[in-house]
């Protein structure tokens, strides 16, 4: 092939669907790692601080979309201390000047800031999309910058809690998507909504629903109405009925919905009236929402509910067992379902005699400071199961699981590809056996072949992570919380989980030997995180200088989460460690409560 | 356990299957919560350092046979097993390690507590480790603050009286008692009655089962849709109870209401009419009852 002319070659690697894919074919030869680096069109990176993002930049300079995740997984649940680090300025400094083709960038859990954003806004003349998740750090001038810059298709997408001012949203004049979830937004007032200028034509996506405040309607309207492109849209609270029915006459074409509120007084009229707007929605597939939702607006969604793949209503405790199974019963075509524990396991059976195409099923807890109780139980779980064959997806929050029932669910389900089960108490045993679920999980790994994501809870033994070692062998990420004896337990998935990427661990008895144990493992992943487990400074220290390719970096900051009235037994016990591969050395950024070995 | 007052109140301590086989065999909810309660205990601990539960547990199953003798005296019964208590995770293993061998006695999960040590110790409840339950910061504060609206401020219920053109809606919480709920109730509905017969006759000396009595009197009887989905006659349970758990209320025409709460009602004639008032409250098809009815 490498008589190959370079356009053709590049044009066959045009088809290689993967970014591992093509690092494969770039360690070929020489010529082919040139022609598959200057043909790169995306990239992404995995952990910011595993590669200088001027290495990136300067292998890569004609890439169009950037994607970049900074924090560990664990700081959604506030176990990394703030300032920590996973700034955004030095990744849009270096594509500002090298890769002046960018047209997207991703980042998740970075911190961005206003200068970074008026930056971006000036450096990229073709910058077409912006998906900001679970970012912080910036404000409204920022995206004031982005949008008075940006005189082409904008997608903007905010994930997350970052500080966004509604002020800023007006001046996006041609933008295609602005989609701001589960974002902290510092409410301004509702008039940013009217400042989308006429020319704004293109609107593909809004999503406003983590916004607080009143929005006017008479603005929202009209947006909407001059926005015949427009296939997503979520509103906030403060939407009423009226403004919803009025705005879905204009949206014939609407694919999903994110509903306001729902909360008014029984108004049949009002009602009714948002039964025939929705009703002419033939295209809607996905429903979210239900903010305060009381349980007379439900017969109004009925009408919809058939042609529905997607509900979302983890957001709406004021639901529950009745209303909630009338409506899903009628969901048959639903495969993304995300709903709160009160539904219980009764409505669980609902589902599962309902939703026969069920792949994704998402339970949250309703009460979280009330440790181990939810309304649903491992009975729930065996409905669904044995209801729903397709499910590859779960996310499942209760309050006991039990051996015989994951044994049941795992066979019923052999196609997990995600399956995290919490059970809200720490080191809740078998509920009938008082047993480990060792054999649970077990069971779950060995069915499941297809196995990528997972993670355990409840009274676990290091026999779990005997069985985790050995049979799942497509393991890419593993969440630890409160489980395990020893060492040992640790070290079966060092030694086991071949395709490992993402390790993380808290609150178990894994000290230095489990961390020394495989040094070379940690070469062929991602990162590991571990707090409140036994390593130690000294442990910690070892793997730093038999593994230089390694960042080990501590936390032993004090936050008000731990008062410890005293240190521990062991002074030089390492509270947080956060270990992962890099090419670029020790962080430079980094705060004075870390320290890099 | 005497000062206490609660004879229910045990703590035990027990082999897996031993005395308490059929509490082992139960799987109800309620069980598990219980189990909850057990190794929280320790409600403070001044002694020990509070970050990891592991920590919690390990002195609890230390110091459950101290604390049989005093409920409320945690610190008494740390000082009982504080020579065992380990302040390192490895530790949590006094727990687990023990598995393997059933002569050992285990970690208490026997314990059982009055109902009414629950609501207390809801709230002196072992200080939940931080991240746990891993739930995002957004959803955590989304449903703060869709409690912080709901508990403790109006409990906001619709009445609706058969054959009234419209509903109206009450705030449980602006009353004290049923007496004081029917008073506003025959406010509200006195010009539907017939002949006003409710509002003439006064209300003095009312109490929960006169008022049903009154208003059967009159052709209506107050019934309640409870957290559950089912219909209720008003006035059986605690005002308190009945305003967490009442959902909306209905006053329901006398003639629909036969045998309901009355010792002569046939049980078969109950359901149905129950369903019938589901049915008018909800506004569903019958088939769709049939279904709710068939699945709970």
């Amino acid at each position: 092939m490498t008589y190959f002319p370079e356009e053709v070659v590049e044009h066959i690697f045009s088809f290689l669907p993967s970014h591992s894919d093509r690092n494969t074919v770039s360690l070929v030869c020489k010529v082919w790692y040139e022609i598959e680096r200057l043909s790169r069109r995306s990239v992404f990176v995995g952990n910011c601080y595993a590669v200088r993002p001027e290495q990136v930049v300067r292998r890569f300079p004609n890439v169009r979309a950037l994607t970049v995740k900074g924090k560990p997984h664990f700081a959604d649940f506030n176990l990394v201390p703030p300032d920590w680090g996973g700034y955004a300025g030095p990744w849009i400094e270096a594509a500002a000047r090298s890769c002046v083709g960018l047209e997207e960038l991703r980042m998740k859990r970075m911190v961005v800031s206003d200068e970074s954003l008026e930056l971006l806004a000036r450096s990229f003349p073709r910058f077409k999309a912006l998906v900001l998740i679970s970012c912080e750090g910036f404000s409204t001038e920022g995206l004031a910058d982005i949008a008075s810059h940006c005189n082409v298709n904008l997608n903007l997408n905010c994930f997350g809690a970052c500080l966004v001012d509604s002020r800023t949203l007006p001046q996006l004049r041609h933008l295609r998507e602005l989609d701001l979830q589960e974002n902290d937004v510092e409410d301004r007032g509702p008039r940013w909504l009217s400042s989308f200028p006429d020319s704004c034509t293109s609107l593909v996506s809004l999503n406003f629903a983590c916004i607080k405040g009143e929005v006017d309607s008479a603005s929202l309207e009209r947006l909407v109405a001059k926005s015949p492109n427009l296939r997503s849209l979520r509103l906030n609270r403060a939407v009423s009925v009226d403004t919803l029915s009025k705005i879905l006459l204009r949206t014939p074409n609407l694919e999903d919905l994110g509903t306001g509120n729902l909360t008014e007084e029984f108004q049949t009229e009002s009602y009714l009236r948002l039964t025939n707007a929705l009703e002419k929605c033939k295209m809607l597939r996905s429903l979210s929402g239900f903010w305060d939702a009381s349980p007379a607006c439900v017969p109004f969604i009925y009408p919809l509910c058939h042609q529905l793949t997607g509900l979302n209503l983890s957001y709406t405790p004021t639901l529950e067992y009745s209303d909630l199974t009338k409506m899903i019963s009628r969901c048959v075509k639903l495969q993304r379902l995300w709903v709160l524990d009160c539904i219980s396991d009764k409505g669980l059976q609902v589902v599962a005699s309902s939703c026969k195409d069920l792949q994704e099923l998402r339970v949250f807890p309703s009460d979280f400071y009330v440790a181990g109780y939810s309304a649903v139980t491992e009975e729930g779980l065996v409905a669904i199961s044995s209801g729903c064959r397709k499910l590859t997806s779960l996310l499942y929050f209760c309050h006991q699981m039990t051996n015989e029932a994951l044994l049941t669910i795992a066979k019923n389900c052999p196609n997990f590809i995600r399956f995290r089960l919490c059970i809200l108490e720490p080191r809740k045993p078998d509920a009938t056996t008082n047993q480990p679920l060792d054999e649970g999980f077990g069971a779950i790994v060995r069915e499941c072949k297809g196995l990528r994501r997972l993670s355990i809870s409840g009274l676990l033994t290091d026999k779990v992570f005997m069985y985790i070692g050995k049979y799942a062998k497509q393991l890419e990420m593993l969440s630890i919380a409160f489980a395990g004896d020893s060492d040992e337990g640790m070290m079966h998935i060092m030694n086991g989980c071949k395709n490992l990427r993402k390790l993380e661990i808290r609150d178990s008895p894994f000290g230095d030997g489990a961390l020394l144990g495989n040094v070379a493992k940690y070469e062929t992943m991602r990162s590991l995180w571990m707090s409140s487990c036994n390593v130690t400074l000294k442990g910690c220290e070892i793997l730093a200088s038999k593994m230089p390719m390694l960042n080990v970096e501590i936390m032993n900051e004090l936050d008000g989460s731990c008062e410890m009235e005293e240190n521990s037994v062991d002074p030089s016990r390492v509270e947080k460690l956060y270990v992962y591969r890099t090419t670029a050395g020790a962080r430079d950024d980094a705060p004075n409560f870390v320290k890099i070995l | 356990m005497a000062g206490l007052g609660f004879e229910e109140t045990e703590l035990r301590l027990g082999l897996p299957g031993g005395n308490d086989a059929e509490e082992a065999t139960r799987s109800s909810g309620k069980r598990a919560f219980e189990e909850t309660i057990d190794l929280k205990l320790k409600l403070e601990q001044p002694a020990c350092p509070t970050e990891n539960e592991e920590d919690e547990e390990a002195a609890a199953a230390d110091v459950i046979p101290a604390a049989a003798n005093s409920l409320s005296s945690p610190a008494a019964s740390v000082a009982t097993g504080g020579g065992n208590m380990k302040r390192s995770p490895s530790q949590s293993s006094v727990v687990t390690a023990e598995l393997p061998d059933p002569e050992k006695p285990r970690a208490p999960k026997y314990v059982l507590l009055h109902l009414l040590c629950m609501p207390l110790l809801h709230r002196v409840m072992l200080k939940h480790a931080v991240g746990w339950p891993p739930v995002r910061s957004f959803r955590k504060n989304i449903q703060s603050s869709q409690k912080g609206a709901g508990a403790g401020a109006a409990a906001l219920v619709k009445v609706s009286m058969d054959g009234a053109p419209y509903l109206r809606k009450v705030d449980l919480r602006m009353y004290g008692s049923y007496h004081d709920l029917s008073k506003a109730l025959e406010k509200m509905f006195s010009s539907f009655t017939i002949a006003g017969s409710c509002g003439s006759q006064g209300m003095k000396g009312m109490n929960e089962t006169k008022l049903a009595d009154l208003l059967s009197g009159s052709e209506y009887v107050p019934t309640y849709e409870d957290k559950d989905g089912d219909w209720m006659l008003v006035g059986d349970v605690p005002w308190e109870m009945f305003v967490e758990s009442c959902k909306r209320l209905r006053l329901m025409k006398g003639s629909e209401a036969v045998g309901l709460g009355h010792s002569e009602g046939d049980g078969e004639m109950q359901e149905q009419m129950l369903r019938n008032a589901y049915l008018h409250a909800s506004g569903i098809s019958c088939k769709d009852t049939a279904l709710l009815f068939y699945v709970s």
